[in-house]
Order: C-alpha cells, then structure tokens, then sequence
C-alpha cells in the first residue's frame, strides 16, 4: 500500500458467527470451537459478518449503513474489543470506544452515581468524576430526572445519558451505535455537534445510523454493510445513492 | 495486513492485555471498584426504613438466631464461650460465603456496564468482594462489644485480626475470581453455589467443636484441617476467644491458602478476559 497517509483502524477479514441453540439460547458467544451437537437439539449458525476488510486513515469519520441484521453492530462490537472475532483480526491505534443502545449501566442506581461510575470504568478518578457531572448532567438535559435511578429512565433519557458520559472525553476513536436515534431534535444537534468537534479534532468517529441525512452531515467516507458482506465503500453521496437504489429496488 | 497495521502502531483488539498490564490497568481503576461496592449496598438497603442499620442488624439476627437453636440443641456440649465461639465463626463465614456467591454473580449481573463499557473485567469479582468486605467490618464492631461485654478483657492479641484480614480478603478475591469465570462458562454452575455454600457452612466448625467430633473419627482430620474456611475461623478464634489458640500451623495454612488461592484466581480470570463481553 503506497500511501502515506497514516492507518487508524485495519479490519482484516473479519468473521463473526454466532452459534445459537434454536430457542434463543446462546452458546458461549461468537468464540465458541467444540460444541457438541446432539441429534435433538440442532445448533444453528449465524453467519452475522462474513469477511470484511477494510483500513479507515486519520481524520476520517465513517458511516455504517445497511439494512437490519446486516452485521453493523456485530462489526462494531468486535472494533471494540467487546467480543472476538470468530476469524480475522481488527487492529487501532487505540481502544475504540462503543456507545450503543442498550440497557442501562446500573438500572437501581441514580442517573448520577451512573455518571460518577461510568466516568471512572473509563479511567477517570473520582474528583474528576465529582467535578464533571454537573457539565455532563446539563450535556444529557436530565438535570430533573438525574437523582431518580436510571431504571426509570425512558430509552431515549437513558442513551442521552450514556452518550454524555463518553462525549465527556474525547476519545481517539469513538463508535455511535444508532444510540443517537432515539434522542429529542435538541440532543441530536448538540450531539452531532460534539460529534463533528471529536472528528476535526483529529479523533476518528464511526456513525451508525439508519438517518441518511446525519450520515451526510458527518461523515466523510461510508461504508454499506449487506448480508454480513461489505457491498461498497466511498464517499457518502455515491454509497449513500447506491444503497438507496437497492431499497427502493427491493422494496418494488 | 497483520503486518501493515504493525508497522503503523496498531494494536490487535480484543486481544488478552499482557498480565502485568492488564493488573495495571486495574489497579488505576481501583476507584471503580470501591464505587460500585458501596453503591451496590446503598442501593440495596435504600427501600428499608432501618437502611444501613441492616449491614448490623442482619447478620446479628442470623447469629443469634443459630445461638439459640444450636445452643439449645447441643445443650452442655456446646463450645466454651459459646457466643463469641458462634457470632466470629458465622460472620467470618458469611464474608467467604458473600465473596464467593456475589463474586459468582458478578459479570453475569453486571450485563449493562459489561456490553455497554470497556474496562478490566476483574473489577466486578472485586468490587463483590469489597462489599462483602465493607459489610463485614460493623460485623467486628459488635463482636468487639460482645467481646468486651462477656469476656471483660482487652487482649493485644486482637491486633492479630489486621493480618488475618489481608489473608483473608487475599483468598475472597481468589475464589470470587475462580467463581467468576466459572459462572460465565458454565451458566448451570450458579444453581449448585447454595448447596456448596451449605455443605461448607457444615465442616467448618462454626456452632460446635469440630475437635469434639474428631475424638470419635480421627481419620477426617486431616481433611477437616485443610479446609481453609476452618483454618480463617479457627485462627480469628485464636486471636478473639479466650480458650483457643492462634497455631503456627493455622497461620501456615491461612497464608498458603490465600497466596495460592489469589495468584490462581487472577490468572485463571485473565486467561478467559476476551470472552466475559460475548455473554
């Protein structure tokens, strides 16, 4: 590769399989060699991301798109670190951080000891923590609800909050797992400003969304995930065009 | 490609940190692991009128409610010193035993934080064991006053309880560790812990005289004696209990349990570290 422009990410042939019991019972996650199969109960393997390769550079932020169960939050999941790969290997320059939706961190506890403790699983002391939640309760408008216990909180109260705590630093490499959708018209813009901020200060973003239209606005390179494959990757107008195409073409 | 991503500074994901840094790396989150355990406990007595008066309360009952039974039971053969003997035996027991089930239960009941943050993982079994660990320290405080009133003495032998307790918070963390990673991989694993928790609470010697039992089949001692729940119980008794003795042997047994057990307990966690997320 004669380029001298510097990797940040390299995904390199990229295999997720998941091996379910039918019944939704799963076995071990992604990782698993020997299962022994029975003649009664059949296990069934999800082939969720099959190979996929690619190298994301310096001050790109990057789009995932494609339809549901394509893989992207699979993909994610393995770019940072929280599962494995079934085959293949992702390599950063730093830890990539995966914001997803998702259950609360710890639903009995307030809004607020989620903060303090979030903030310190990603390594900040406890004073900074202290001084910091008032910046990040205000980030996430929950100043009302932050004493209650984040069980209570609605999907949208609960991804805004999580996405405060993770915009409180900024991250090398930051993964938006369509956390954002589900947030108000005000969180989304204060959101994507922050966002746009990490990204032209030198962080890399990756975005999945299915809102074309926030993919646009802050993305610079998209990636279209099919069936587990990567069908194309290039610059947003012309992916976005082509997947777009291919809705409205499986839709008639 | 391998190569490529090398030759720029990449570094592999998922892939297991090296020991030495991945302790590190947990060692600096160790505020984490102190907020959670304190916040857990909050959290579970915030619905109750009496609130934190349970961390005393609770287990205090539980002693003396085993004091009335088996003291009524056992009659005259009950052990001298009977309540100090019983309330040191049953609140040391229920720190293993807390370690050891809150410790099992600790990544699988933390899904939230595990799917949602990257963070060593070791710190769950940890901070399971610190909690066990805070609750048991106003367990102390009332044995001291128990002490105080039946016994009337001040001993400098009490001091003894500071290097019992780093062994034995060394050997919580190890089987919470141990615990941890068993539960993950083998789900079915949790619905035994009761009966284990049980059958240990049994041959430990916590409401009668295991010596007494050992006079009438002498071949069990040698199993008895290396039961590590035992050697902890009996040692605090030799530094609290008039009548019992801190041993050589005891303090032997109680350092090796604990070293072997917690240089076990971490590497058998780091080892599997890639897979607690895929649950």
């Amino acid at each position: 590769m004669a380029t001298s422009k510097k990797p940040v990410v390299v995904v390199d042939d990229v295999h997720v399989i998941y091996k379910v019991f039918p019944g939704g019972k799963r076995v071990g996650g992604a990782r698993v060699k020997n299962v022994r199969i029975s003649k009664k109960v059949k296990l069934r393997e999800v082939h969720a991301v099959k190979g996929v390769s690619f190298t994301i550079y310096e001050g790109e932020s990057v789009g995932i798109i494609g339809s549901n169960g394509s893989g992207k939050s699979s993909l994610m999941k393995v770019l940072a670190g929280i599962t494995q790969a079934t085959k293949g290997a992702v390599y950063a320059s730093s830890r990539p951080t995966l914001l997803g939706v998702g259950a609360a961190l710890m639903p009995n506890l307030s809004g607020e000891k989620n903060i303090l403790l979030g903030g310190m699983a990603l390594g900040f002391s406890r004073k900074d923590m202290e001084a910091s939640v008032e910046a990040i309760t205000d980030f996430a408008g929950l100043e009302e609800a932050i004493d209650l216990p984040m069980r209570t909180y609605s999907q949208g109260m609960s991804a805004r909050l999580r996405f405060a705590i993770a915009a409180h630093r900024t991250h090398d490499i930051l993964i938006i797992d369509e956390a954002l959708a589900v947030g108000d018209k005000a969180f989304k813009n204060r959101s994507q400003a922050r966002m746009i901020e990490m990204r032209d200060g030198a962080g890399t973003v990756f975005l999945v969304s299915h809102s074309m239209k926030s993919i646009k606005e802050t993305c610079n390179r998209v990636l279209w995930l099919e069936k587990g494959d990567l069908r194309m990757d290039g610059d947003p107008d012309t992916v976005i065009a082509a997947y777009e195409k291919y809705v409205e073409d499986s839709a008639n | 490609m391998a190569q490529y991503a090398e030759a720029n500074g990449l570094k592999r994901m998922g892939a297991r940190p090296a020991l030495l840094d991945y302790l590190k790396e947990t060692f600096k989150r160790r505020d984490f692991a102190f907020a959670i355990s304190a916040y857990t406990n909050e959290a579970a007595n915030a619905r109750t009128a009496l609130g934190k008066w349970w961390l005393i309360l609770l287990p205090t009952i539980q002693a003396a409610t085993y004091g009335l039974i088996f003291g009524l039971i056992l009659g005259d053969s009950r052990p001298q010193n009977f309540l100090p003997f019983l309330f040191t035996g049953v609140f040391l027991f229920s720190f293993f035993s807390g370690s050891f089930s809150s410790g099992a239960s600790s990544i699988t009941s933390n899904g939230g934080l595990v799917r949602s943050l990257s963070f060593p993982r070791m710190l769950l079994p940890i901070a399971a064991v610190a909690r066990q660990f805070l609750n048991l320290l106003p367990q102390l405080g009332v044995l001291a006053v128990l002490l105080l009133v039946l016994q009337q003495t001040i001993s400098i032998s009490w001091l003894a309880v500071l290097p019992i307790l780093i062994l034995a918070l060394l050997f919580a963390s190890g089987l919470a560790m141990i615990a941890a990673r068993l539960t993950v991989q083998v789900r079915d694993l949790s619905k035994l812990i009761p009966f284990v928790t049980r059958i240990v609470f049994y041959i430990s010697g916590i409401f009668f005289s295991i010596e007494r039992v050992l006079e009438s089949v002498p071949a069990l001692a040698p199993f008895i004696y290396l039961n590590p729940i035992y050697d902890f119980i009996e040692l605090t008794r030799g530094a609290l209990v008039v009548g019992h003795q801190m041993t050589g042997t005891l303090w032997l047994a109680c350092s090796i349990w604990a070293t072997v057990t917690f240089v076990t307990g971490v590497i058998f966690f780091w080892i599997a570290e890639e897979r607690y997320g895929n649950e």
